[in-house]
């Protein structure tokens, strides 16, 4: 019998200390690549120039600057199901910022996940999709930044329920769900669309709202399939759904912010004012082009509508309220106003299985972003304090059965769980 | 920065297919439905939505920046404006300073219950303010008639009394900011609540004149220090948004979380 319990010690024991082995080897310093010769080979002000693009394009300072704050001296909360990240300060500062950092500590953040103090980073800042950046963008953005103004901003410590407050708790994560790797391009594909890969799934990081999450935070790869943005409230939908969309049409959606079809809203309007907008129209199309290609998800089941008169009554309502409160701008058959208010007929956004976004919209409005392709955008009125939680109901179900959509309804109590949800 | 002007300029030189232009006469009130909403031309005039037409426009413009910039929170405001540049955010503050719809009798609020006392009180701080405790009288910045000064000076007439109590409680506990020296932070801070609340039933119980435009200039030399008047010659906006008060750059995390808490728990 003492020999069984030593037996079971003895292996529980070894198997702890192959599990701390591994776990340690996340925290071992990857060996340092060699700087990047053709970034080192521009002209200063090219280089700097460059980085600031490519900063743009990862939207960098969306997260590492407080609403109001001085650009990139961190402090914003990013609200995860975990608790919440403060994007640390990454201004030139030498004490509270990155201005010490070396261009190879900066790499191995973006590509190895890892602080320079050997610390490892929490995913919130996405070196799961910036790993593949390439040295020569790394070495650029590193350029950039260290013109970036100095502020003395010390970082806020990260708000992080136990035990994913702990290091050891992201190394076993990371384990499972990081793996550091290089940007392959395909040869069988165009230069277009590897561009458009290359930056949707790097520096744009498409994949950290507009993918599943798995319970523990991971997102389920580069599908693109669509995901409810944690703590957020909003749904990123599938961006492998966009093969019928013109390319021109997608293009001045992503650049602008506003298309003939659609508008974009919510956590996306930012996307848009803050990254966006600023690419060049060659690489917003190789964006276009990449998405358009996207292998589509398998085609949902059709839903079979039922006739009840309990049915046919609530939408009807839903027809009336439609009438009175949307058509002057939507028009009574769903088609909108090319580039002005979004049309509704066909309209992904209406139709996915999860229905937050069109009763969120219905409740709060928005303006689309202000963009230099459209510098006054139109806007939706809020109705959350003029219709109630039946009648947004009533609506959105109505919106999500006409025109030849075709979505289950939504009821009073799925409207009700989005009024509460913060709107900033 | 210079390199992201230069990139916006590029951006804006290379955009991709434009929407199409309208006439810009046309389109501006149908572009902002969603402000109309709820500061429609009629006003709703509830503690909610406080009357903003015919303000002037630069103190409108500033609101706007400071709801989009954190320093005043609203979030339905917050939401709204989040994504607007400076230039549009100009162009509705020009379109609501430029309205000026009859008035709508203030909803009653706790204003309505003061007691004759309190009004007296409330009417003598507008007037003559309290030197005792360094209160300037509204009526030294905000005008003789109390409809504003121009340019960004507010008229506080037509507003409910539960609107004014709210905005000097965001102004005491510094979550509704202005740029710096923040005259009414340091106003707000000597005035106690039962101040506040005299002040606020004396101002929901004037009957305001629809003619009434924002003054000119202030009748007096300001008693107090004020980073939103007079405006900066040129740029006024950009400048006087960098001025904010010093403590709030390094602390700026904490009372973004602190008011992120309080919306979540609305």
């Amino acid at each position: 019998m003492r020999k069984i319990v030593y037996t079971v010690i003895v292996i529980a024991l070894l198997a702890a200390a192959i599990a701390a082995a591994l776990l340690a080897t996340q925290f071992r310093r990857p060996a340092d690549s060699a700087p990047s010769a053709a970034t080192a080979a521009l002209p200063a002000e090219e280089r700097i120039a460059r980085g600031a693009y490519l900063a743009k394009a990862g939207d960098c300072m969306s997260c590492h600057t407080a609403r109001g704050g001085q650009p990139y001296a961190g402090g914003r909360a990013l609200q995860t199901p975990f608790g919440a990240v403060i994007a640390p300060n990454i201004s030139a500062d030498s004490n509270t910022g990155i201005g010490a950092w070396s261009a190879d500590d900066f790499w191995r953040a973006l590509h190895h996940g890892q602080s320079r103090d050997g610390r490892l980073l929490y995913p919130a800042f996405p070196y799961t999709n910036y790993t593949r950046i390439t040295r020569d963008d790394a070495d650029a953005l590193y350029a950039y930044l260290r013109t970036v103004p100095a502020v003395i901003q010390a970082n806020q410590p990260h708000q992080l329920r136990f035990p994913y407050s702990l290091q050891i708790s992201l190394a076993a994560w990371r384990m499972l769900y990081f793996k550091p790797e290089a940007f392959l391009p395909e040869t069988g594909q165009s230069v277009d669309w590897n561009r458009g890969a290359y930056l949707v799934q790097g520096l744009g990081h498409c994949s950290a709202c507009h993918s599943a999450r798995n319970p523990l935070g991971a997102t389920e790869g580069e599908s693109l399939s669509g995901g409810m943005i944690p703590a957020q409230g909003w749904y990123a939908p599938a961006l492998n759904t966009r093969s019928d969309w013109e390319q021109s049409h997608l293009a001045a959606l992503l650049k602008t912010g506003v298309s003939p079809r659609t508008a974009v809203f919510g956590p996306m309007a930012e996307v848009v004012k803050e990254s966006l907008q600023y690419l060049n129209d060659s690489d917003i199309n190789a964006i276009a082009v990449y998405l358009k290609a996207l292998p589509p998800a398998a085609k949902q089941t059709s839903f079979e509508r039922d006739s009840a008169p309990e049915t046919v009554t609530f939408l009807a309502a839903g027809g009336k309220l439609y009438e009175k409160h949307c058509a002057e701008c939507h028009g009574a058959d769903g088609a909108g106003k090319s580039s002005m208010y979004p049309q509704l007929a066909g309209n992904q956004a209406l139709t996915m299985t999860n229905a937050v976004n069109p009763i969120r919209i219905v409740l709060n409005g928005g303006f689309a972003p202000a963009t230099a392709g459209n510098p006054r955008p139109y806007s939706m009125p809020p109705f959350s304090h003029a219709l109630n939680d039946t009648e947004v109901a009533q609506i959105v179900s109505y919106l999500r059965a006409s025109w030849g959509n075709n979505a289950p309804p939504v009821s009073g109590a799925d409207v009700n769980r989005y009024r509460a949800v913060p709107l900033d | 920065m210079p390199i992201f002007s230069a990139l916006g300029l590029a951006a804006a030189v290379a955009a991709a297919p434009l929407p199409p232009t309208e006439s810009p006469s046309d389109a501006l009130t149908q572009r902002i439905a969603a402000c109309l909403s709820c500061h429609s031309v009629k006003e709703r005039g509830d503690a909610y939505f406080p009357r903003i037409a015919g303000k002037p426009a630069g103190y409108l413009y500033n609101q706007l920046r400071h709801f989009r910039d954190g320093h005043r929170h609203y979030p339905m405001m917050t939401y709204m404006v989040g994504n607007l540049s400076d230039a549009y955010l100009r162009e509705i503050a020009d379109y609501f300073a430029s309205q000026h719809p009859p008035y709508s009798p203030a909803p009653p609020g706790s204003g309505s219950s003061a007691s004759a006392a309190q009004v007296a009180r409330g009417e003598m701080l507008v007037r003559q303010g309290d030197a005792a405790k360094q209160i300037p009288a509204c009526i030294s910045c905000h005008g003789t008639a109390l409809t504003g000064v121009e340019p960004s000076i507010p008229g506080l007439l037509g507003l409910p009394s539960d609107y004014i109590n709210a905005q000097f409680g965001n102004w005491k506990n510094k979550s509704r900011r202005a740029a710096a020296p923040d005259c009414m932070a340091t106003i707000a801070s000597r005035l106690s609540d039962s101040d506040v609340a005299a002040i606020s039933a004396w101002l929901s119980k004037q009957i305001p004149d629809a003619e009434a435009r924002p003054a000119a200039s202030t009748p007096v030399p300001l008693p107090i220090a004020c980073g939103s008047y007079p405006p900066a010659a040129t740029g006024a906006a950009s400048p006087s948004a960098s001025a904010l008060t010093p403590a709030q750059a390094p602390g700026s995390a904490a009372p973004a979380l602190a008011a992120g808490a309080g919306r979540g728990a609305k």
